[in-house]
């Protein structure tokens, strides 16, 4: 692999040959490395300007700074998960509510971001719960954005149990997406997400279908997370993303945060089992796919494009430089601005690290001026950690000082006993392992995920 | 189908542009027309006012003085509303543009920078590129109805630097719904200062066919023949991208570019992902190729593998791409749905074999001289159901 996302296979032993200046430069592989800008010689020079034009293509996610904004409007919730770091069980509004103050000084500092395309997305607790407080963002942050000529999306993280037929109405009319939590069928989605009743299961899966006849089928999301329950279950999980007609499903690793760390011998699972699980997920995938179901793995998706396309991809936590603060943040519902979700749910253990500052307290330029802010940027670039700098992965993985710093005390971090390294150094091979075993069919499963289309509307396009 | 003819020359010294009338026409209505008939009036009044005159008949002297040609070896194929040239020098008469035809060109100059072992248009050292330019502009003057599209073509039509930008704006000014392809070695694309030019233009219908012909540089610049053009060309259709041109590229498949095909696919999607179209072209066996076939030909049958692994990695990546110049019964039947009819109907034939095929209607059939060498899998193929058929 090279900087600018090239790969090429080659028989072991090659890397030596080539370092040796030994490859017959009239072999095939001499005009393959050449080709794809790992060697240059006299009879080519290394067209830096075409390198430098797949460079930038590669990091264009960079453009426009932070550009998602998540709004913690209220940490009241009725489900009590096992796995959540944040959320509490009180009916109490003032204190655990964004204020409308607060709410206006938020939208502020978020149009001062210089990107065009904005996504403004709420969370909690549980984010219904202050319906009033996304009305108020929702209308300022129009008008904001439209005296500023900025694009704004806007999603709605919920758990959706207590949606009404009338905040359905206004999420339509206001173009807003829908992205709620689906752990897999009942037996887990219960086990894992209690709630009065235990009936969280039954009341997602009615209320995804009252959401999807309202907003339409492409404005509702899921999101599941990964508990040790569910690593015993992977093609379970993944039916019932089939059985619930949804055509993306996320396998993610658990966060290491909040109570998913407190109480870890309820959540906390063997990084083997967590491999073991993804490998036999993804395997079920692409067999759905191969009978005809479009269903992408969102992780895969990630990987997959930063390999096959000359194009990047900002996704948070698996980008470099870390999304943290440069593509994200996180507005509290008491005014504090963190960097990532993470770094908020770490606030709430206490530890206060990446509080980037206060939407009261701090204008924009003190927020990525400061000290929080510069220590995260220190080890925000794979580029130039050690353990990173010359991993072959380097182009196609990220970095996550939040997770270095949660899991091994500091940003910067120690490859050789990280579990992030671990994770996508395996995930990666696993890919790249698929992408080479010529099987023309999932080359074009691949595709359909990374362009966003179907397997049928990619095998109509092909030679057939 | 004729587009020359020639005659003995009479009564002119510069090149003559004209429409083709072949009846004889009032007096108000002879402005940059040319009399073509058998047998012209032999009284000069009768032919005044014209822009020129040819006849078959045999002159014993000049009846006047309108540029005329006269024992013209053949008119059978000029048709009233062509655009003809008259040759001073040589008597030669060169159809420049049918009305009915979708494949009429704007013909630049006989100078390239490059030298393609496969040329079928090889490069003449001379400095026609006044001469060119001035029959050009009067030959976008004389079109009548806006043409669908015009092909400019050359040599190397860039070799014309500030005349070019003076044809593509004429053509911008007159007929800017017609759209206009310039075929091109990209090689000075390179330079932002003649791309900015060109696109400062904005002619809005406007499109380059640009040349790769491997993902190797060494192998791209010697099908060229020119040391250093792969680096310009890339760099140049970069730089055209840049500045807003629209881009197809070209690949002309034989035996040197054949066995990295797909590996130029893939350079195709990752460097130069922008391009509109590529165009995957059968060799045509003329101009230099004759003379190289040795090195160049492998039977399009042979090359079937190559061929559907790139078509594979573009289509599938939501490229266009097409399959020019290849005859249905040698293309395998999974990539006939890329195949196009993309010879023009000059130049266009079908041989013996072709008679009694069942797909002939949909084939894009021969260049006129492939007669002396094609695919020795040629045919006649049973009818096939509309689904596995070109789009045409």
């Amino acid at each position: 692999m090279n900087e600018v996302g090239e790969f090429v296979t080659a028989p072991n032993g090659t890397a030596r040959v080539l370092i040796q200046k030994q490859l017959l430069r009239t072999s095939d592989l001499y005009a393959t490395f050449k080709a794809k800008q790992f060697i240059s010689d006299d009879s080519s020079s290394a067209l830096l300007d075409v390198m430098a034009t797949k460079y930038r293509t590669k990091y264009n996610f960079i453009e426009g700074f932070t550009k998602l904004h998540i709004f913690v409007v209220t940490l009241r919730c009725d489900h009590s998960c096992n796995y959540c770091q944040v959320s509490r069980q009180t009916a109490d509004k003032v204190s655990y509510d964004m204020s409308l103050e607060t709410a206006a000084r938020s939208v502020e500092l978020m149009m001062k971001s210089p990107a065009r395309y904005l996504t403004l997305e709420f969370q909690g607790g549980e984010s219904l719960l202050a319906f009033d407080v996304i009305r108020y963002v929702v209308t300022l942050a129009k008008k904001r954005a439209e005296a500023l000529h900025k694009e704004l999306d806007i999603v709605v993280c919920t758990n959706l149990a207590n949606v009404t037929d009338d905040m359905l109405l206004y999420m339509r009319d206001e173009n807003i997406v829908v992205s709620t939590s689906l752990d897999g069928p009942a037996f887990i989605h219960n086990a894992n997400r209690p709630r009065p009743g235990n009936n969280s299961y039954e009341l997602t899966i009615t209320n995804i279908e009252r959401a999807r006849n309202i907003l339409g089928a492409s404005r509702v999301a899921a999101l599941m997370t990964t508990t040790q329950l569910s690593l015993q279950h992977p093609t379970e999980i993944i039916d019932e993303y089939v059985r619930q007609g949804f055509h993306s499903i996320f396998l993610r690793p658990i966060s290491p945060y909040g109570f998913a760390v407190k109480t870890k011998g309820k959540t906390g699972y063997q990084f083997d089992a967590f491999l073991d699980f993804y490998r036999t997920g993804l395997a079920h995938i692409i067999e759905i796919n191969r009978k005809g179901y479009d269903l992408a793995e969102s992780y895969s998706k990630i990987l997959l494009t930063k390999i096959l396309t000359p194009y990047g991809t900002g996704h948070v936590n698996l980008q470099s430089p870390d999304g943290a603060g440069i593509n994200v943040l996180v507005y509290n519902y008491d005014g504090d601005v963190y960097a990532t979700d993470e770094s908020r749910m770490l606030a709430e253990m206490g530890d206060h690290t990446f509080r980037l500052g206060n939407v009261s307290t701090h204008a924009h330029k003190d927020i990525f001026t400061g000290e929080p802010f510069l220590n995260l940027l220190s080890a925000a670039c794979n580029q130039s950690l050690a353990g990173c700098s010359d991993c072959a992965f380097q182009t196609y993985c990220g970095s996550d000082s939040v997770f270095n710093y949660t899991t091994q005390g500091d940003v910067y971090g120690h490859r050789p006993t990280s579990d992030f390294c671990r994770r996508n150094m395996e995930i990666i091979k696993h890919l790249f392992k698929l992408i080479s075993s010529q099987d023309r069919e999932l080359m074009r499963i691949f595709l359909a995920w990374i362009q966003n289309t179907g397997l049928r509307e990619i095998s109509e396009r092909a030679p057939s | 189908m004729r587009l020359t003819t020639a005659g003995t020359p009479s009564g002119f010294r510069k090149p003559v542009v004209g429409i083709v009338s072949r009846e004889p026409l009032q007096m108000s209505g002879r402005a940059d027309r040319i009399l073509v008939a058998e047998r012209i009036p032999d009284d000069a009044s009768g032919l005044s006012g014209y822009s020129g005159i040819l006849t078959t008949s045999k002159l014993e002297r000049q009846i006047s003085s309108v540029p005329t040609i006269s024992s013209v070896r053949d008119i059978d194929h000029l048709r009233t509303s062509d655009i003809i040239a008259m040759e001073p020098r040589d008597g030669f008469i060169r159809t420049l543009y049918r009305p009915d035809s979708d494949h009429n060109v704007i013909f630049t100059t006989e100078r390239c920078n490059s030298n393609c072992l496969m040329c079928s248009q090889p490069p003449q050292d001379s400095d026609d590129a006044d001469a060119l330019t001035e029959r050009n502009l009067n030959l976008i003057r004389l079109i009548d109805k806006p043409p669908t599209r015009l092909v400019i073509t050359g040599g190397e039509p860039t070799l014309l630097g500030e005349r070019l930008f003076t044809i593509i704006a004429a053509l911008r000014d007159k007929f800017p719904e017609t759209y206009v392809h310039m075929l091109t070695n990209g090689r000075i694309f390179a330079w932002p200062s003649f791309t900015t030019r060109l696109a400062e233009i904005k002619h809005p219908n406007f499109m380059l066919g640009i040349p790769l012909y491997s993902d190797d540089s060494t192998i791209h610049d010697y099908v060229v023949q020119a040391k250093g053009a792969f680096d310009q060309t890339v760099l140049g259709l970069q730089q055209a991208a840049r500045y807003g041109l629209r881009i197809e590229v070209r690949v002309v498949l034989h035996a040197i570019t054949i066995p990295r095909l797909p590996q130029l696919a893939e350079y195709i999607y990752r460097n130069l992902t922008f391009t509109e179209h590529v165009a995957l072209m059968g060799l045509e066996n003329i101009g230099y190729a004759p003379r190289n076939m040795g090195e160049l030909w492998i039977d399009p049958h042979d090359y079937q593998d190559q061929l559907e692994s790139a078509v594979e990695v573009l289509s599938t990546r939501m490229m266009n791409v097409s399959i020019y110049n290849h005859q249905l019964c040698v293309l395998r039947k999974p990539l006939w749905k890329f195949a196009r009819k993309s010879i023009s109907d000059w130049k266009n034939i079908y041989i013996e074999e072709c008679q009694s095929c069942g797909v002939r209607e949909q084939c894009g059939g021969f260049f006129q001289w492939a007669t002396k060498l094609h695919s020795e899998h040629i045919r006649p193929l049973p009818p096939a159901p509309d689904h596995q058929l070109p789009c045409s």
